[in-house]
């Protein structure tokens, strides 16, 4: 638009609008924002011009009708009657449940094929390889469908459930069902004890990390730490009384009531993802041991440091630099693959909102909406987070 | 006798090391027997191993059946052989051209073949240098892609087929292939674009970029099949086929993108400012200094973002595309075959693993000759 | 603006493979392309599955393909859009496809606020329950607590929670996206309960290692009148579709076979009804847009309406569904076609 206007007047500046360096970049940028402006201008008319040609609306007023379906993973009261909001609320929290769930099993299991995969046994190595390889270049859909046959395949009927501790755990491809913890209000005084034990830690933290700049003495932080975490909340869960019950799954009718139970969609999804995961995770933690050139260690004995210490304050820290940014994309990923739960009837976002609520409410503009701006919402925090640890770690060159 | 004569003074000829020290017994104490915690990791891996592997033959060899017409017909031969049935392979056998080539025409399925073959021409000057008239062979990789779509599609002198026909492997072989020459181009843009020094520019990439990389691929194909026809003005549609791959094609350029972006950052600022001062324009300097070095540090990203692509093309089952493992899943809705679904999922698996596998040995072999270290 | 727009406007066309041009009607469209485009499912057993040749087979498919013969002249011209339950409506509402045979259940939103068409019942069919013999259930009201496995996509989960809910019962729900997902679960005894239509069911039992170690409840807590669906404004081409679907029922009803179509065809007979639907009298054909011969080249390429049952879905396939509710009305069904007259 600028060039047609100018060009008339000033034949030159219409020159320097395309050839000086300075001017060009002006020109290029008014013109991809104009396209781009166009396009979506473009899009949005058309979606507004064919919704209005069958007769449908762009509203979310949906959202507050009844669902008229079931969920069998609900971690919030849902029934029926809930509206479809609600349902959505289901959905996230599941698809949260699982991520988080998957970050921390994909995280050890990782850490742990990855030192096996540097180990010198020579028969773990050549096994862990072959896992890794196997995993990494097979779609982590058909990962999700194999676990989850095997999982419902192999596990028995409720009837024939195995069992461990007499009755409090059952195993069954049903679920997995373990005792539920109904805690009496004393358990206030334990709760308080905990966070008290936090905030010790916290400042012990500190206070040592002072004494240890002016004077050289190091505490045992960590056993402290521990202590005030762990020990001091159970000593004052002891003098409490014991104020936990246990309500027992047991099997009345068709299935097991009461207690805890993972379903089998979980499970399956769960372990997939993460035995997925854990592979790549393998090979970056593998990458991040092998960057630490073997002269740092060398460097910390001649210095006299004990090799925990190095450990703790070389290796550590310097592979962790290399590791991390590779390891938040891969929890990203985590949490964008959880929404092949679909496959397996696992109810994420994708199947709630996504899923039933689409089919039946025929919205398809709205639920893709939200979907999309949630998995956004997730991924934007994570990237927030990775920018700054970047920024925090960032080897300070001269 | 003889041996006190070996034992004299200054004439002590080399032992042989001890037996336990070196050949297989050597090998075996140093490996997996050095010391207390490698005996037990080894003693338990080979209890895991003969947990996991006889089953795993037993179902994939020696109990499978291999010709039958039906499930029913597998496990009478299995209950016939007196074993346990294994995997009913017959099914794979029976339904292998679909698996391949989908709903193509069988009198034109040579087109396919010839496009495979015709693949694989075109791939090998771009993978290896010493390949005699390179230089001529790269105008045709070039142009290969064009002759493959006109094979595929037909027209002009071929009979046309239209893309719902295409399935099976040839399917993930379209959207693989396409995504992967597409997104390079692009990817490099983008990157280019989040460097650049023009704020609009800029933050368009990255807001693509971002978006992009922000969902899954699955919620793309949902919009795809789902929305995509709504932003289209009234009354004209889009082949499904094409949504699907310019949607693979833009979500991997955006992996892409990011991955060259971090082969850009790694350059010492020190190229740029020397190409500048060579008095090299912009383009000239990215063609000539920068991509070419940026492009060598990201080529184990941007291999393991093609891996990433080509795995991720089974997620077009879920809009009803039938790639193997779609057609796989639509064959057991044949009353014949019901209830084999493992099969199919192994069958698949191989396949993936076997292309994959590859593509990740040809990287490996590209980052070491590509190694100009020291 | 104006050229920006103009600009990305005919960038659009220029990309888009003009498919569909809504101006004319849809019979005209399909008519000048020379194919039909069909949306079935991406393979439910007798309805719409490929065989072993890769080729479109079953009761669904084989009405696309009678259509296709009567617009057409030629039951091959049919493109086969596979769907899920998720995109199938968005299909055929945004001109991809131009006419719907897949298992969906009539319902007065869909016909209204999904803006479709319905042209008719090609399949009476109910929700029912199966569960092994060995639970000793009877009926549906002993579920209480139960697992159950069900379809997504279809309306199965609201009738589900609508019953479960009547009656005062408590249950859990298995969604699953596939009918073969769905049966995995239930035969490793994921599920007490499979649930979806009573067809689905029936075949699905048909094809288990034992069929008899399974029941299928009395209880039918649902109506499913499935049927083919066009978009909502396209009176003409509604009206072909209908009739065709009408002329195959109408031909069973009146003895009109694939066998001897062609025979009443060369020359008028003493039945008048026959005579109306073969063209040798009046011409009824044209009412709708087409010749006379549409009705012979729909029901001598697929045969009447008892026919496409009986070779798909009939008592000796592998599903063994009996006609039930789907046998003429004359035959103690409720399957009843308007007359062609």
């Amino acid at each position: 638009m600028a060039a047609t206007e100018t060009s008339s007047s000033n034949p030159s500046l219409f020159y320097r609008l395309f050839f000086d360096k300075e001017l060009r970049s002006v020109t290029i940028q008014v013109i991809t924002m104009a396209l781009i402006f166009a396009f979506f201008f473009f899009i949005v008319n058309n979606a507004i011009t064919n919704l209005e040609a069958i007769g449908k609306g762009y509203s979310f007023s949906f959202l507050w009708d009844a669902s008229n379906y079931d969920i069998n993973q609900t971690l919030i009261e849902y029934n029926s009657r809930s509206p479809h909001w609600r349902a959505a609320v289901v959905g996230l929290i599941n698809t949260l449940l699982v991520a988080v769930a998957g970050i921390i099993l994909s995280t050890i299991v990782g850490f742990l094929l990855g030192v096996l995969r540097l180990s010198s046994n020579w028969l773990i190595n050549r096994v862990v390889y072959v896992y890794i390889e196997y995993v990494r270049n097979v779609p982590v859909l058909l990962h999700i469908l194999l676990v989850h046959g095997i999982v419902v395949n192999t596990l028995p009927i409720p009837k024939n459930a195995l069992m461990a501790f007499d009755g409090t755990l059952f195993l069954t491809n049903r679920g997995f069902y373990t005792p539920k913890p109904l805690f009496e209000p004393a358990m206030w005084a334990v709760l308080i004890a905990f966070v008290i034990g936090v905030g010790f830690t916290i400042w012990f933290k500190g206070y040592a990390k002072k004494i240890q700049d002016a004077t050289g003495k190091i505490y045992p932080v960590l056993w402290i730490s521990l202590g005030a975490i762990l020990l001091f909340p159970t000593i004052v869960f002891f003098l409490a009384g014991l104020p936990v019950n246990f309500e027992y799954p047991e099997l009345k009718g068709f299935n097991f009531k009461g207690g805890l139970v993972l379903r089998p969609e979980f499970v399956a999804l769960w372990l997939a993802l993460s035995l997925y995961t854990a592979a790549f995770i393998a090979e970056i933690v593998r990458a991040g041991i092998q960057a630490i050139s073997h002269g740092q260690t060398e460097a910390a004995f001649a210095l006299g440091i004990k090799p925990s210490r190095t450990m703790s304050l070389v290796i550590i820290p310097q592979a962790l630099r290399v590791i991390i940014p590779p390891l938040s994309s891969q929890y990203l990923n985590i949490t964008k693959n959880s929404s092949l739960a679909i496959a397996i009837g696992y109810m994420d976002i994708v199947a709630t909102i996504g899923g039933i609520s689409l089919n039946q409410t025929g919205r398809e503009m709205e639920c893709m909406t939200i979907v999309l701006a949630i998995y956004l919402a997730f991924s934007l925090m994570i990237s927030a987070f990775m920018n700054w640890y970047n920024k925090r770690m960032k080897l300070v060159e001269r | 006798m003889s041996t006190e004569r070996s034992h004299a003074v200054g004439e002590h000829p080399e032992l042989p090391p001890p037996s336990t020290e070196v050949g297989i017994i050597g090998w075996v104490r140093h490996n997996l027997l050095s010391s207390t915690t490698n005996i037990v990791i080894t003693v338990l891996t080979i209890y895991f191993l003969y947990i996991i592997v006889p089953p795993m033959l037993n179902w994939i060899f020696f109990d499978a059946v291999f010709s039958a017409d039906s499930r029913d017909d597998c496990r009478a031969i299995a209950k016939a052989a007196g074993h346990e049935m294994g995997a009913c392979w017959a099914f794979i056998g029976k339904r292998f051209e679909i698996f391949v080539y989908g709903f193509y025409p069988a009198e034109e399925r040579w087109r396919i073949n010839l496009s495979f073959i015709l693949m694989l021409a075109a791939l090998v000057p771009v993978l290896f240098d010493h390949v005699p008239y390179r230089k001529q062979a790269l105008w045709f990789s070039l142009a290969a892609p064009f002759i493959i779509g006109w094979l595929l599609l037909g027209g002009m002198g071929l009979t046309p087929v239209p893309t719902d026909k295409f399935g099976g492997f040839m399917l993930t072989l379209v959207i693989g292939v396409t995504g992967i020459v597409g997104s390079l181009p692009i990817g490099i843009a983008l990157a280019l674009g989040r460097q650049s020094h023009m704020p609009a520019l800029r933050m368009v990439c990255v807001a693509f970029i971002e978006f992009i990389r922000g969902v899954p691929l699955i919620t793309l194909l949902f919009v795809a099949s789902t929305m995509l026809n709504y932003f289209l003005p009234p009354g004209t549609t889009f082949d499904l086929l094409l949504r699907v791959l310019i949607m693979v094609t833009l979500f991997s350029a955006a992996y892409i993108a990011e991955v060259i972006r971090g082969g850009l950052q790694a350059l010492p600022k020190g190229q740029i400012e020397a190409a500048d001062s060579m008095g090299l324009k912009y383009w000239q300097s990215m063609r000539l200094i920068i991509l070419p070095q940026a492009l060598k540090i990201s080529i184990p990203g941007i291999v393991n973002t093609f891996i990433g692509l080509y795995k991720d093309t089974t997620l077009v089952i879920i809009i009803g595309l039938f790639d193997p493992l779609g057609m796989g899943r639509a064959s057991l809705a044949d009353t014949k075959w019901q209830g084999l679904s493992t099969e199919i999922y192994v069958f698949v698996a191989i396949f993936f693993f076997v292309s994959c596998f590859s593509m990740a040995r040809y990287s490996l072999y590209l980052e070491k000759k590509l190694y100009t270290g020291h | 603006m104006k050229l920006f727009k103009t600009l990305a406007v005919s960038a659009a066309v220029a990309l888009a493979s003009t498919s569909g041009a809504a101006t004319a009607g849809t019979l005209q469209d399909v008519q000048a392309r020379g194919e039909l485009n069909c949306v079935v499912t991406t393979g439910v057993a007798g309805f719409a599955a490929p065989d072993d040749a890769g080729r479109w087979a079953g009761f669904d498919v084989d009405f696309c393909r009678a259509t296709a013969a009567a617009v057409l002249g030629d039951a091959d011209k049919v493109k086969f859009i596979p769907t899920t339950g998720k995109t199938r409506f968005t299909v055929l509402n945004s001109g991809e496809g131009d006419l719907l045979y897949r298992n969906t259940t009539i319902t007065m939103s869909r016909d209204a606020d999904l803006k479709l068409t319905f042209l008719g019942v090609n399949y009476y069919d109910g929700q029912g329950f199966m569960v092994p013999k060995a639970l000793g259930v009877t009926s549906a009201k002993e579920l209480d607590g139960a697992s159950i496995c069900i379809q997504t996509g279809t309306t199965t989960e609201l009738n589900l929670a609508d019953y479960f809910r009547a009656n005062n019962m408590s249950y859990e729900p298995v969604a699953i996206e596939t009918n073969e997902e769905g049966q995995v679960n239930y035969l490793a005894g994921r599920c007490d309960v499979y649930t979806t239509d009573a067809s689905g069911l029936a075949s699905t039992r048909g094809t288990f290692d034992s069929p008899n170690a399974h029941i299928i409840l009395p209880e039918i807590i649902s109506k499913e009148p499935l049927g083919p669906a066009v978009r909502q404004g396209d009176d003409q081409w509604a009206d072909v579709t209908r009739w065709v679907l009408n002329v195959l029922i109408a031909a069973e009803e009146a003895g009109l076979t694939q066998g001897n179509v062609k025979g009443h065809a060369a020359k008028a007979g003493s039945n008048v009804d026959i005579n109306r639907m073969v063209g040798t009298e009046g011409d009824f054909g044209s009412m709708i847009g087409l010749d006379k011969q549409w009705a012979v080249r729909a029901i001598s390429a697929v045969g009447n309406y008892g026919e496409i049952f009986e070779r798909n879905i009939g008592v000796n396939t592998g599903l063994g569904l009996a006609r039930g509710l789907n046998a003429q009305w004359t035959n103690g069904g409720i399957l009843y076609s308007p007359p062609v007259r």
